[in-house]
């Protein structure tokens, strides 16, 4: 059996090592990948976001608790940040669900961000494709704690839950453009802490604005509050979650094709710039232009950054 | 090693022992040595510990352990990652262990045990001098 056919059999080890040389771009990867391609498009993924210590690895582990006792597959990557000065990581999303380890319904994939920016890395959107092959039924992705700007999420999952918790700014942290306004569904976690009416009032302020402006298409972000460690709030969480869903692919074709587009759009625009900007890098280098040389020039005040890239750019692809 | 690849650790607890400063504080040095270091918390049974590893794609394993049951767990678990046909991931230890029983964890395949007064900087040396980051899969791995 080749390594396409064991992922697409569901075989954990093959999987788990495609999923390393993905993150570590090795080549053959994307060979694996176009014949994995064919084989995707069957999972539903669903997106958990906020700040850091909200509890969106509780939440994950309690949601993919739900979608079990329904018999169904779960596969999770979850997202921790990557040191600027060593380049190591401590990947600690597990945790909180350790409960999954034996069950070999739940596919658990811990992500470095490695210095890439917007909440993901760099190939998580392969990653989903490649559990969505494998036969997982609904993938959940848990960004990296995020701030106000890291909103790459909403266009890798079908449904983007944001998770908050009670005291985290004003009223005027909730208007604010950027992470606030690609939550699908919200969630108030640690509901019993002070403050916890405040920031739902809050946020149905901003959402009842966003709707009534026909911002919402259709659908109305509902907020729910938790605590997820109690398992308090989980299966209203779900039934949101749910409602979503069928919301997408009930209200004609047009929503679900909209989210599907959205979602490859970005995909294909993502691998483009990659491979050019891998394609350029090589070809530099094989010319035995260096980049060394080239950042010597710029501190040297011999050219600046926008000559030198154009004339890169048609040096190598004019 | 292979351009662009990282070396994964998984630093684990196995058994009934919630002393984790220890894990803790090596999974930072590990960190800080640029590895990629999944740390999963106290309590691990042998088979929670093989099943990470394998769906984590680890180069080694790290267990973290003060109670004794090491004669246990460290078998168990050599024996697991024989059945699931992943003997490729190392194993090295670290905590209290009776000093005849060193000789005996090794023969199971443990590549190397620190003890108390072990060096930081040496352990973080040793992974990387000993583990390599394994190969890419090839396409048609038959």
């Amino acid at each position: 059996m080749d390594i396409v056919e064991q992922i697409i059999s569901g075989d954990v080890r093959a999987t788990a090592r495609l999923l390393r040389d993905i993150d570590d771009e090795i080549p053959t990867s994307k060979e694996i990948l176009k014949e994995l391609y064919p084989h995707t498009g069957k999972a539903y993924v669903i997106g958990f976001t906020g700040s850091p210590g909200v509890g969106k690895s509780t939440l994950v582990d309690q949601m993919a608790i739900l979608y079990r006792k329904e018999g169904k597959t779960v596969g999770i990557l979850a997202v921790d940040p990557t040191s600027p000065f060593s380049g190591g990581a401590i990947l600690g999303d597990r945790i909180r669900m350790q409960r999954h380890f034996l069950d070999a319904g739940v596919f658990i994939r811990s992500l470095a961000t490695r210095g890439h920016f917007g909440g993901l890395t760099r190939s998580t959107n392969d990653m989903v494709n490649v559990l969505d092959a494998m036969g997982k039924d609904i993938i959940i992705v848990e960004t990296v704690g995020v701030g106000q700007d890291e909103v790459e999420i909403a266009n890798s999952a079908h449904s983007t839950v944001l998770v908050t918790v009670p005291g985290m700014g004003d009223d005027i942290q909730a208007i604010k453009a950027g992470i606030m306004e690609i939550g699908n569904i919200f969630v108030v976690n640690k509901a019993d802490r002070e403050g916890s009416r405040k920031t739902i009032r809050e946020l149905r302020n901003m959402i009842e604005i966003g709707c009534r402006r026909g911002g919402s298409n259709g659908w109305e972000p509902p907020i729910i509050e938790t605590e997820a460690l109690k398992s308090r709030g989980m299966e209203e969480l779900h039934g949101a979650i749910e409602k979503h869903r069928s919301y997408l692919l009930s209200s004609g074709e047009d929503k679900w094709k909209e989210v599907i587009e959205k979602r490859v759009r970005i995909q294909l625009i993502e691998t483009l710039k990659d491979q050019a900007f891998r394609t350029l890098l090589d070809r530099m280098e094989a010319r035995g232009d260096s980049l060394d040389e080239l950042v010597e020039k710029v501190v040297d005040k011999k050219s600046d950054p926008y000559t030198l890239v154009q004339e890169i750019i048609s040096r190598e692809l004019g | 090693m292979e351009k662009g690849r990282k070396l994964r650790i998984l630093v684990a607890k196995p058994g009934l022992d919630g002393h984790d400063r220890g894990a803790r504080v090596i999974a930072r040095a590990f960190r800080d040595a640029g590895f990629e270091v999944v740390y999963t918390g106290c309590h691990q049974t042998p088979e929670q510990i093989v099943s990470t590893a394998i769906q984590e794609d680890v180069d080694i394993i790290g267990l973290s352990i003060l109670s004794g049951a090491h004669t246990y767990s460290f078998p168990r678990i050599m024996e697991l990652l024989k059945e699931s046909n992943a003997q490729d991931i190392s194993v090295i230890g670290g905590g209290i262990f009776p000093l005849e029983d060193i000789p005996k964890l090794k023969e199971i395949g443990i590549k190397e045990i620190f003890e108390p007064g072990a060096k930081l900087q040496d352990i973080t040396d040793w992974v990387t001098t000993n583990i390599q980051p394994r190969q890419a899969v090839a396409l048609k791995a038959r």
